[in-house]
């Protein structure tokens, strides 16, 4: 059957398996681009005309504020195909995804209030912008806390992953807010359709920031989910024999 | 695909688009509130409350701030193009506060059309030029009234 290797893939053994050859490699190229990325930006980029040395924030906050979206939604299509193909790898990855996501939405809005002080004149508003961000803080905690909260780890993973799909309708308003509605936080610098509105010089750094932050994720997604399938999986035979027990016959 | 799975797959489908639709009602039905502040127009047209504490944001026209000779009192205009809202403030003004860049003040409107201003905010745009970048641009404000600052 054509569905075959999908099945294959959803595997948590096979993962662990693959996983620990990409590791060394999503390791030392994430941090060799967060280093490259910070050095340039903080240390060689230009100073902002008007803001000074207070926009380098932007090195953090928007590669932050990026993953903390994209992270969302892999969060929310690994629940979807975990209830919809009963894979157990996937609700692994999901739960796994939401603290990253978590930590990533809580530094990207730590960032914005030190930055907006400065910039703005105050630490915190409440416009769309950042409000349907602190939205997006509190649907990851949700859905970590909804899935720890059942006696059964299945229950947890449908709850979970059912709210991880519901909250998906927040990305589109986190990212569309400042263009919709009137903000304070000003519209998106790096566009798709046009040019960016910030000079080649602060650019280049940014983007190697943003590679970087995306390399980074994948890394520390695998990481954790590699712990929590040990976690999960350490009844079975194969965890047994990796981690040196002689299985003491079946629990 | 698995009948079963298929079945799931819509369930999950109707999930995502149906909590998307309720909420997209929702933020539709409470569009006017979802601004943060009003602009200089809505002013104009009489679509702002009396002595409730609004805010107010727009780009703000050069030429227009004075400063009193004796108090922290600064007057100045802000525009979105269409029209102009003259606000009075009576603190100290956000370091990026400058003419030809947009700002959002809070406060309430007064009779004769003014807001009496409690904070200032500077709206920073979305732009990002080294000194010498902007050096060569002088002259340029970065906001021209557009409607959308």
């Amino acid at each position: 059957m054509a569905w075959q290797w999908f099945h294959r893939l959803g595997s948590p053994r096979w993962f662990y398996q693959k996983s620990s050859a990409w590791l060394p490699w999503l390791g030392v190229a994430s941090l060799l681009l967060l280093l490259i990325g910070c050095v340039w930006g903080l240390g060689f980029a230009p100073q902002d005309g008007k803001q000074g040395n207070s926009y380098r924030i932007i090195y953090i906050h928007v590669p932050a504020a990026f993953l903390a979206l994209a992270g969302y939604y892999i969060m929310a299509i690994c629940g979807a195909i975990g209830l919809i193909w009963k894979m157990k790898l996937s609700f692994v990855v999901m739960r796994a995804a939401a603290p990253i996501g978590a930590a990533l939405t809580f530094i990207s809005l730590f960032t914005g209030a030190l930055w907006g002080k400065p910039t703005w004149g105050t630490y915190w508003v409440w416009d769309a912008r950042i409000t349907s961000m602190l939205i997006l803080f509190f649907l990851y905690l949700g859905v970590m806390a909804l899935s720890g909260a059942f006696s059964r780890e299945q229950s947890g993973d449908k709850a979970s992953a059912l709210l991880a799909l519901v909250g998906t309708v927040n990305i589109p308003i986190i990212y569309k807010s400042v263009d919709w509605w009137f903000t304070l936080h000003q519209p998106a610098t790096l566009k798709l359709t046009q040019a960016s509105t910030i000079d080649p010089s602060m650019f280049y750094p940014l983007i190697t920031m943003i590679a970087g932050f995306y390399l980074f994720y994948a890394w520390v997604l695998t990481l954790h989910t590699r712990t929590m399938i040990l976690q999960r999986e350490w009844r079975t035979q194969w965890v047994r024999e990796l981690l040196g027990q002689t299985a003491p016959g079946r629990p | 695909m698995h009948p079963a799975r298929k079945q799931r797959l819509i369930l999950v489908i109707l999930l995502v688009v149906l909590s998307s639709a309720a909420v997209g009602f929702v933020t539709y039905a409470m569009r006017s509130n979802m601004d943060y502040f009003y602009a200089p127009s809505a002013f104009a047209a009489g679509e702002v409350p009396f002595a409730k504490r609004i805010r107010a944001g727009g780009c703000v026209v050069p030429g227009s701030v004075v400063r009193d000779s004796d108090s922290l009192d600064v007057r100045f205009a802000i525009t979105d193009g269409e029209a102009e809202l003259e606000v009075v403030f009576d603190k100290i003004l956000p370091d990026l506060f400058a003419e030809g860049e947009a700002a959002i003040v809070t406060g309430k409107l007064q009779q004769g059309g003014f807001v009496r201003a409690d904070q200032v905010l500077a709206k920073h745009d979305e732009s990002y030029t080294p000194p010498e970048v902007m050096e060569s641009m002088k002259g340029k404000a970065s906001c021209h009234g557009d409607a959308k600052i």
